[in-house]
């Protein structure tokens, strides 16, 4: 019969998912840009907050807000690296005859994701440590910064592509993203602030339902709309 | 069509005069307000409601601009944002105000002032990747998939978020238990006052739409 195999779509985002990893390793901007911007910081906001100009009862409140600041300002330094620079690079019109749209997407989501879960695994624990944040519900807070990811990711790759086609890139992406991520970023500070008040999972069971709602919603959207982005 | 057209001016000019003094002399001003605050609600809502309808409109042609890539369908859904942008600047300064005279604070980010300013920064943002696109056809997709992007993760803040808080904002017209809980003097007043400002809105984006089409075929006959 066909002597060739129909590519299929996890195996074609799996290709583009291994070269763009390759690439970056290659020149390691984006994990430059994610981990010394995060790095960077959390030294700043240690040195300034620290753990003990706080009250305790304050320190749910405030860490939790700026833990996501720090998350997603590092999301917003490093995350259009995946499109910006296929267009920097003149690849974009190879990358286009090389694999169907939904695989190039889903193949730089999941660059996203592991560069953002290796920045979140990276910034989580010491900046615990550094602020003496005292988590009561560890598993809600595990669910809450997966959850988070995935939608920082999510949405920020869409915008990634995006922008890789305007001008003022750097500052444009930021502009397109915060609109889009401040439903899951504001679920994602109450949540934290829930599990790190109290033992119950239950009790921020809610922003949990609405982050998979998020998630999912964004990425299917942004799947159904990338076909007409990427052949732009 | 241009008799018909004269007229309906005429009508929304005479209605808007209309409203305004029935928004000040003739309906009683509500019950728990202070003073003569709930007044705003003639203009604060159909305000709000406008630049909502403008944010669904302007997802809506972008939708047809992507299903058709005509131009006129982008041009649609851009003259709906820059108005939807205007009214909901309007409505969040009115609101404000209104928070100052019944809370005494200008903004304590009550679920529905985080909502409003969410709508605010997606319209910003819209009209921001707009504004750094330079080719037509390009701008007009990537808008249109920003703009349907926004659309679905709009919802979360508008309708998830504020029924997951407790809010001090007057209930909405479509509340909870599902019906209309006014006076029968400001049920008139307030509905004339939406449909009128649905009106302006339609024959603002009607001229804006006309203009933009003027500005392509001239650029069109110089090039």
């Amino acid at each position: 019969m066909n002597a060739r195999p129909p590519a299929p779509l996890l195996g074609a985002a799996l290709a583009v998912f291994r070269k763009d990893l390759l690439a970056e390793w290659r020149t390691r901007i984006a994990v430059n840009a994610l981990f010394l911007f995060a790095f960077a910081v959390l030294v700043l906001v240690g040195y300034a907050v620290g753990p003990t100009r706080l009250a305790p009862e304050d320190r749910p409140t405030v860490n939790a807000v700026l833990l996501w600041i720090v998350i997603f300002f590092s999301a917003m330094t490093g995350l259009s690296r995946v499109f910006v620079k296929e267009e920097e690079a003149g690849t974009a019109s190879a990358l286009r005859l090389a694999a169907p749209p939904p695989a190039i997407l889903l193949g730089k989501y999941l660059v996203n994701i592991l560069l953002l879960s290796a920045v979140t695994a990276f910034i989580v624990p010491l900046f615990l440590v550094l602020m003496s944040f005292e988590i009561k519900c560890p598993s809600l807070f595990i669910a809450l910064l997966v959850l988070g990811c995935l939608g920082l990711a999510g949405a920020s790759t869409f915008t990634a592509a995006l922008v890789s086609k305007a001008s003022a890139k750097g500052a444009l992406f930021a502009v397109l993203s915060i609109p889009l991520l401040l439903p899951p970023l504001i679920a994602a500070v109450s949540g934290t602030q829930v599990a790190a008040r109290e033992e119950d999972f239950k009790a921020g069971a809610d922003f949990v339902r609405v982050l998979i709602a998020y998630d999912g919603v964004v990425t299917t959207a942004a799947f159904a709309l990338f076909d007409a982005v990427w052949r732009e | 069509m241009k008799s018909l057209g004269l007229v309906a001016k005429w009508f929304l000019g005479l209605g808007m005069a209309a409203i305004c003094w029935g928004a000040f002399l003739y309906a009683r001003p509500a019950q728990n307000f202070v003073g003569e605050s709930s007044r705003i609600v003639f203009f604060h809502v159909p305000q709000a409601w406008v630049s909502t309808l403008a944010f669904f409109v302007a997802a809506w042609y972008s939708w047809r601009y992507l299903k058709t890539r005509r131009i006129e369908d982008d041009e649609a859904a851009s003259a709906a944002a820059r108005l939807g942008f205007l009214f909901c600047v309007l409505a969040t300064v009115t609101g404000s105000i209104f928070a100052r005279v019944m809370w005494n604070s200008y903004w304590n980010w009550d679920p529905r002032e985080t909502s409003i300013v969410l709508l605010l920064l997606v319209y910003g943002a819209y009209l921001g990747l707009r504004g750094a696109l330079e080719d037509p056809e390009r701008r007009a997709t990537l808008s249109a998939a920003y703009a349907l992007v926004a659309v679905v993760t709009v919802p979360f803040l508008t309708f998830a978020v504020p029924r997951m808080y407790q809010s001090l904002h007057p209930d909405t017209v479509i509340n909870v238990r599902g019906k209309v809980e006014m006076s029968s003097d400001i049920r008139l007043i307030f509905f004339s006052s939406m449909v009128a400002f649905m009106g302006l809105f339609y024959w603002m984006w009607n001229l804006d739409r006309r203009v933009s089409r003027i500005v392509r075929e001239r650029a069109g006959s110089v090039a």
